[in-house]
C-alpha cells in the first residue's frame, strides 16, 4: 500500500514549476555511503512501471533507509523554508565550534541578503558574524589568513557573481596554499553565496560561477537544492578541512521540506537519487532539478521511466552513482542552468564518456543555459535556462 | 624628512621636499641628500623624546632618532641604541641575509634554481630591524622577495635553500619555490608571487589575533603579524582595502612598505600619483610613518614603536622604509633602467658596513668578533648548499599529496571507493 504525503504548503516562488509540495519517498534502492539519517516522512511505493501507475508521481526526494522499519519509529522532524535550513546547519556548526565564523557584506546586522545568516550577529557577537567593507578580494583572502592560523570562516559573497572579484585569491591562495606550503597550512573555509538566474535580476546578477571556478585545483563545489540537502551540506562544508564552496540559488530559498530534527551531515562528495528508473538516466543539480522533475511527471505519463539524479557535488563527481546509472539506463541526458561553454556539464559528459562509454547505447545529451548574458526582459529570461518542454523533447529524442 | 606619527586628527607634518621633477629617475629629488651619514643623517624623523607611546589620541610629533642619541648622550652616560648582544645578533642576520642571496644568485647561474627568483640585497635593514623583534608566535607575510623575510624569522637556512633546489626537505617539499617559502612552525604564512595578495591573508592573521582574544576569550593573545610588501603594491587595491579593514577593526597589524623605488623597470614616480606612501595611513585613520630603510637602528626603533602599538591593541601602523635593491628586480632582470649613479649613492649606504661601523665606533664589538660571524654565516650558508644538492628530488607520487587536506576531495571513483584510497591512487592522474 502506498501512501504519499503532500508537502504542506510549500510556498516556493518556483512560477514556472508548480510541483513545489514535496513528497517525501523512500527508495529501496541500493544504500549510498551516506550517513544520513533517513528521513521520516513515510513510505511510498516508488516504482510504477510505465503507465501502470496511475497517479502522478510528483516526487522530489527520494530517501534513504538505513532499514525500512526504522522510518516508523524515527522522530517526526521539523519543518522549514531552504535558507532557514542553511541558517540552521550554520548556527549548530557555530555552536558546536568557537572558530566557525562568518564574514561577508551584511551578514551581521542585516541578517543576509537572503536572510541565511538572520539573527546570528545577535547571538555570536559582531566579531563572530563580520559585516565587511565592500571589498569581497581582501575579505575572502582575510577569511583565507584566518583559516590558515586557525579559524574556521564561512565567507558569503552577496551574490555569487560578486565573488569573480575575489577570484584571485579563490584560485592562487584558497585553491594553492595548501599545496604550496608543502601541506603546511590547512583552508578549512567555507565559501558560499546566491547564485543562478532569477527573476529578471539582469545579467550580472544571473551568473553561474560553478563553470569558471571548476578548474581550480584544491577545492571542492558543491550545490544545494532542498532545505535537507542545504543543511547537510551547509555542516559537511564547514567540517571539512578542504575549501569548499557552497553554490545556492536565489530561487530556491522558499522551499519548504520537513527535516529530521537529530544532527545530520550530508556527504560532499556523493550525489543524490532522486527519482530511480529505468529508461534514461537525467544528470542535474540545483534549480534545474526542478524543472527536470516537472519534466518527469509529464515523460511518466507519456510512458517513461527516467533515473532522476541530482549530482549535487560539481567538484568532485561522484562517478560511482552516475556509473551505476549510467550502467543501467544506457542513456544520459545531462540538464544544467550553466551557460553552454564549458560548463559542468561539458566536464561530466566528458567524465561520462571517459569512464563509461562502453555502456552508453545514444551519445550524452547535454541541455545548458544559452551563452548569452541573461536579459532582463522576463521573455527572453525564460528561453535562456532550460524549461521542461525541452527536457521532454530531449529525452524522447533519447529513448527513440 | 619629516614624518608624521598621527592617530585621531589624521594630521601629516609639512612635508619640506616637493618631488619637482617626475620624469627623472634620479632619487635624490624626493628623498634627501645623498651625503647622508649613518646615524649623524640631517633627515628629519622625530620620535617623542621619551620614545614611549601614551595611549592618547592626540597627534604626536616625532623626533629624529639621532637627536635621541644625541639627548641621551647628553646625559650623564652614554647609553646607546643596543646592547653588544643585541648588536651581534642584528648583524649576524643581516650578514646571513646578504651571503645567502649572493649564494643563490652563484646557484642560479650554475643551474641549479631557477624560474623566477628575486634577490633582497640591499634591503636587509627593514627584514632584520623588523623581524627580530617578533616573538615565535607573531606572524610574517611577505612576497615573492622572501628568501630573506624567511630567515629572519627562524627558518633554517638548510630548508630555504632545500626549497630553492626543488628538493623534498625544503621547507615546503619543493612544492612551493622561491615566491612561496612557508612555515608553519615559525608562522611564515607566505611567499606570495602576485603583488597584494599576500595583505589580506596577514590581515587575516591579525583578525585571527583578535578573534583568539575577544571571542575565545585567550586573553594573553598578543600575537602581531607583519605584512612586507613594495612600492609597486602600494598603488593596488587589496593595499587600500586592507588598510581600511584593519584600521577599521584596530587590527594587531603592521603594514611595511619595502619603497626601493622600483617594481622591476617601473620607477615609483612614473607609477604612483602621490609617491609618498607613508601619507597614505593617517587617510584610513593609522598612522604612518617613514624612516630611513638602510639603517638597522632606525628601522628597529620604529618597528618597536609600531609592533608594539599593535600588541596593545591600539590598531595597525603604516611603515614606509626607504630602501634599495642592489641586484635587478630578479635574476632575470638586466637592470638596464636604473642610474648607475642612484645605485653607487645607496650602495654607499649599505645597511650591513653601517651597523658594522656603528658597532666597531661605539666599541660593541671588535673586528674580530664581526669576522668570525661573517665565517660562520659562510659555512652556514655552504652547509645549506651541500644539504640541498644532497637531498632528494620529490618522487612521482608526491604530485598529488597536499592538493586536499583531506583527500576525499578527490571524489568518489567509479567503482565506488574513494578515490584516495585505491593504493594506486598517487601514480595515476588527479581526474575527478
Amino acid at each position: 500500500m502506498a501512501a504519499i504525503f503532500q508537502g504542506v504548503g510549500a510556498a516556493a516562488p518556483l512560477s514556472s514549476s508548480p510541483s513545489n509540495s514535496f513528497d517525501s519517498n523512500k527508495s529501496v534502492f541500493s544504500p549510498p555511503r551516506s550517513f544520513s539519517v533517513v528521513r521520516s516522512d513515510g513510505i511510498v511505493n516508488l516504482n510504477p512501471k510505465g503507465r501502470s501507475a496511475q497517479r502522478l508521481i510528483s516526487n522530489a526526494v527520494a530517501t534513504k533507509a538505513d532499514s525500512p522499519a526504522a522510518s516508523s519509529s524515527s522522530k517526526p522532524g521539523h519543518e522549514l523554508l531552504l535558507f532557514e535550513a542553511l541558517q540552521e546547519g550554520l548556527e549548530e556548526e557555530m555552536e558546536r565550534d568557537p572558530r566557525v565564523c562568518v564574514m561577508g557584506e551584511d551578514v551581521g546586522h542585516y541578517g543576509g541578503s537572503y536572510k541565511v545568516t538572520k539573527g546570528l550577529a545577535k547571538r555570536f557577537g559582531d566579531l563572530r558574524v563580520l559585516d565587511t567593507p565592500i571589498a569581497e578580494n581582501s575579505f575572502t583572502g582575510m577569511g583565507i589568513g584566518a583559516a590558515m592560523t586557525g579559524l574556521r570562516p564561512v565567507i558569503e559573497g552577496m551574490n555569487m557573481g560578486f565573488l569573480l572579484l575575489a577570484f584571485n585569491q579563490i584560485s592562487n591562495n584558497c585553491g594553492m596554499l595548501h599545496y604550496t606550503s608543502g601541506g603546511q597550512f590547512t583552508i578549512p573555509v567555507v565559501i558560499r553565496g546566491p547564485g543562478g538566474v532569477g527573476r529578471q535580476l539582469g545579467a550580472e546578477h544571473s551568473q553561474r560561477l560553478e563553470s569558471y571556478f571548476q578548474s581550480i585545483p584544491g577545492i571542492q563545489m558543491v550545490a544545494c537544492s532542498t532545505p535537507y540537502n542545504a543543511k547537510g551540506l551547509m555542516k559537511a562544508a564547514i567540517r571539512s578541512e578542504n575549501p569548499v564552496i557552497l553554490f545556492e540559488h536565489v530561487l530556491l530559498y522558499n522551499l519548504k521540506e520537513r527535516i529530521p530534527d537529530e544532527d545530520y551531515i550530508c556527504n560532499l562528495e556523493e550525489a543524490e537519487m532522486v527519482r530511480p528508473g529505468e529508461h534514461v538516466t537525467i544528470l542535474t543539480y540545483s534549480r534545474m532539478r526542478y524543472h527536470v522533475m516537472q519534466a518527469a511527471k509529464t515523460l511518466v505519463n507519456k510512458g517513461y521511466d527516467p533515473e532522476v539524479i541530482d549530482i549535487r557535488s560539481l567538484k568532485p563527481f561522484d562517478l560511482h552513482t552516475i556509473g551505476n546509472s549510467v550502467k543501467k539506463t544506457h542513456r544520459v541526458l545531462i540538464v544544467e542552468e550553466c551557460m553552454r561553454t564549458g560548463g559542468i556539464g561539458a566536464s561530466l559528459t566528458a567524465a561520462i564518456t571517459e569512464n563509461f562509454n562502453d555502456y552508453l547505447d545514444a551519445p550524452i545529451m547535454c541541455l545548458s543555459s544559452q551563452d548569452v548574458p541573461t536579459p532582463y526582459a522576463g521573455t527572453l529570461e525564460e528561453v535562456t535556462v532550460v524549461q521542461p518542454a525541452q527536457i521532454v523533447t530531449a529525452v524522447e529524442q533519447l529513448c527513440q | 624628512m619629516a614624518t608624521a606619527f598621527s592617530t585621531a586628527k589624521f594630521s601629516t607634518q609639512p612635508f619640506p621636499l616637493n618631488p619637482t621633477s617626475t620624469t627623472s629617475h634620479d632619487s635624490s629629488i624626493v628623498f634627501a641628500r645623498p651625503t647622508s651619514q649613518f646615524l649623524g643623517s640631517t633627515r628629519k624623523f622625530r620620535l617623542t623624546s621619551s620614545s614611549k607611546f601614551n595611549l592618547s589620541r592626540r597627534s604626536k610629533t616625532v623626533v629624529a632618532v639621532s637627536d635621541v642619541v644625541k639627548q641621551k648622550k647628553s646625559k650623564s652616560s652614554p647609553s646607546l641604541l643596543i646592547t653588544k648582544e643585541e648588536g651581534l645578533d642584528l648583524y649576524e642576520d643581516m650578514v646571513l641575509g646578504r651571503a645567502f642571496e649572493d649564494m643563490c644568485a652563484q646557484m642560479y647561474y650554475r643551474g641549479k634554481m631557477f624560474g623566477f627568483v628575486h634577490l633582497y640585497n640591499g634591503q636587509e635593514a627593514v627584514s632584520t630591524g623588523f623581524i627580530k623583534l617578533l616573538k615565535q608566535q607573531d606572524s610574517v607575510v611577505s612576497t615573492y622577495r622572501d628568501h630573506v623575510h624567511a630567515l629572519s624569522k627562524g627558518v633554517p637556512a638548510r630548508a630555504v635553500m632545500s626549497e630553492l633546489f626543488g628538493k623534498t626537505t625544503g621547507c615546503c617539499r619543493g612544492q612551493g619555490g622561491s615566491m612561496h617559502m612557508f612555515s608553519r612552525e615559525h608562522n611564515l604564512l607566505g611567499g606570495f608571487a602576485f603583488i597584494g595578495e599576500g595583505i589580506p591573508v596577514a590581515t587575516g592573521a591579525a583578525f585571527t589575533s583578535k578573534y583568539k582574544r575577544e571571542v575565545l576569550k585567550e586573553a594573553d593573545c598578543d600575537h602581531v603579524t607583519l605584512a612586507f610588501f613594495g612600492d609597486g603594491t602600494c598603488n593596488n587595491g587589496q593595499f587600500f582595502e586592507c588598510l581600511n579593514m584593519a584600521a577599521l577593526w584596530k587590527l594587531p597589524i603592521v603594514f611595511v612598505v619595502e619603497n626601493n623605488l622600483w617594481a622591476i623597470g617601473m620607477s615609483h614616480l612614473r607609477a604612483t600619483s602621490d609617491p609618498h606612501i607613508y601619507k597614505k595611513g593617517p587617510a584610513f585613520g593609522m598612522p604612518g610613518i617613514h624612516v630611513d630603510g638602510m639603517d638597522v637602528l632606525k628601522v628597529r626603533e620604529v618597528a618597536k614603536e609600531a609592533i608594539g602599538r599593535a600588541r596593545r591593541g591600539e590598531g595597525p601602523t603604516l611603515v614606509e622604509c626607504e630602501t634599495y635593491r642592489f641586484r635587478g628586480h630578479s635574476l632575470a632582470d638586466p637592470d638596464e633602467l636604473r642610474d648607475p649613479a642612484e645605485k653607487a649613492r645607496y650602495a654607499a649606504r649599505d645597511p650591513i658596513t653601517a651597523l658594522k661601523k656603528y658597532l666597531i665606533e661605539n666599541s660593541l664589538a671588535s673586528e674580530a668578533e664581526l669576522k668570525t660571524i661573517e665565517k660562520k654565516i659562510d659555512e652556514v650558508v655552504e652547509d645549506a648548499v651541500e644539504f640541498a644538492d644532497e637531498s632528494p628530488v620529490p618522487s612521482r607520487s608526491q604530485l598529488l599529496e597536499n592538493v586536499f587536506a583531506d583527500p576525499k576531495g578527490f571524489g568518489i571513483g567509479p567503482d565506488g571507493r574513494y578515490r584516495c584510497e585505491d593504493p594506486k591512487f598517487t601514480e595515476g592522474t588527479a581526474h575527478v
